[in-house]
């Protein structure tokens, strides 16, 4: 099981491939949205990317509620514990 | 008495394309137009969707008139006369009449009567459902030549204001005719539904919330939808989708049918010349060609640019377009995949005509 740093730097790993945007720009406070302008699509290309990376499962209408990168490790954190 | 034993009809092993034919109707619409109806640009378009233009047709061209015209090109590519075929199926979910089916129509406009005519229901995967079913007819010896047309006049069902899938729609046909074959031309079809993501894309209500609202606009003397259905709909149903639902499924779930389609052909992605998927969104497209881990040596249906997504039509509208621009292609194989409401998806091999 990851821990909350390690489920970040994960993330940011995943955020850079899909958008080249710098694992240090990713943190928990900024929104995928607003702070990343991560758009939609991007965004479940993420989210099955890290369903593998982390072993859980992310249903469609969990991803809507996810809007802070913080949001994202909470959410992975609790569905591997 | 004995039972007498009843004759069958002499199979045969294989099947191929060996005609195929495209209309494109001429009104084009591009992403400046679509950004008068809804709060947009251009940039955005083509980013989210690799979308730059689409054709639709104008009012004086129905569905039937598409099909009709992909048809005359098909059979005449495939030099037989629409009297030599044995069954002619229309995909499409645009045709404006619940009953009778459009591909009777077109049976009789090609001189096709009295060949067996039916439409399919299958939305963007209904071109290779009918693959699938003309393979087995002519297969299974029913019928020698089976016409398959995936034709969608899909601007009568959608609303311009509404952002979640009307922007991206186009109008066009596509035909192919199926005939007999010395060698193998077309792949085991990989094909199914899940019937459980019912919802993620269709009309926004049933014809009988059509008859209801109908009835209470005749009443008030306005078309008073938001009564009837409890929203701001209006009377005409259109589509609608959610997107990213659909998107995560038609990426990861169907990169794996196009897996099982190469697996069930017994080839490789480097045995590959072609691959046209459904041209539904380009970010898709990518996505399946970096999944499927496809050589770069396979040259990739990317007609959604121009065409928009046609359902039905787009992928014969993306191979002719293919064949066109690189004649060497011809014999060559092609790897299919259709996917689309239902939610129903179908996928193939097969060598290009």
């Amino acid at each position: 099981m990851a821990s909350n740093e390690e489920i970040l730097a994960g993330l940011a790993e995943i955020i850079n491939e899909e958008t080249g945007l710098a694992p240090e720009a990713v943190q928990l406070e900024k929104s995928f949205t607003d702070d990343l302008d991560i758009d939609s699509i991007s965004m479940m290309t993420i989210v099955v990317n890290a369903e593998e990376k982390f072993g859980v499962r992310i249903p469609d209408e969990e991803v809507k509620n996810l809007s802070t990168v913080g949001d994202a490790v909470d959410f992975i954190s609790k569905a591997q514990a | 008495m004995s039972v007498p034993t009843l004759r069958q009809t002499q199979t045969r092993e294989y099947s191929r394309i060996i005609g195929l034919g495209v209309y494109r109707p001429s009104v084009l619409v591009t992403n400046d137009d679509v950004c008068q109806w809804i709060d947009s640009s251009d940039e955005w378009i083509r980013q989210r969707t690799g979308i730059v233009t689409r054709h639709r047709a104008p009012a004086e061209v129905e569905l039937i008139d598409m099909a009709e015209a992909a048809a005359r090109e098909a059979l005449e590519k495939a030099g037989i006369e629409g009297s030599q075929l044995g069954a002619v199926i229309v995909s499409t979910v645009t045709h404006p009449y619940a009953t009778p089916s459009a591909a009777a129509l077109l049976c009789d406009r090609i001189g096709a009567t009295p060949a067996p005519a039916y439409d399919i229901s299958a939305a963007c995967a209904g071109y290779c459902y009918g693959i699938a079913q003309a393979d087995a007819l002519v297969r299974s010896g029913s019928a020698d030549y089976v016409l398959v047309v995936g034709a969608e006049k899909l601007s009568d069902f959608i609303d311009n204001s509404e952002r979640s899938i009307s922007f991206l729609l186009g109008d066009g046909a596509g035909a192919v005719v199926i005939g007999p074959s010395e060698t193998p031309g077309i792949g085991p079809s990989v094909w199914g539904s899940d019937g459980s993501k019912w919802n993620t894309i269709g009309m926004t209500h049933s014809l009988l919330d059509v008859r209801d609202l109908s009835d209470e606009a005749e009443r008030d003397g306005a078309g008073n939808a938001a009564a009837v259905l409890g929203t701001e709909a209006k009377i005409w149903p259109t589509l609608r989708q959610d997107g990213q639902s659909v998107f995560r499924w038609a990426v990861w779930e169907m990169a794996k049918v196009a897996k099982r389609a190469l697996d069930a052909a017994g080839i490789g992605p480097e045995d590959l010349s072609a691959f046209v998927p459904h041209q539904a969104n380009m970010r898709i497209i990518d996505e399946m060609v970096k999944q499927l881990k496809l050589p770069e040596s396979v040259i990739v249906g990317r007609d959604i640019a121009d065409a928009g997504n046609t359902s039905a039509a787009s992928i014969p509208l993306a191979t002719h377009r293919l064949l066109e621009e690189n004649p060497e292609l011809s014999g060559k194989l092609s790897l299919q995949i259709g996917f689309g409401a239902g939610l129903v998806f179908g996928a193939q091999v097969v060598t290009l005509p």
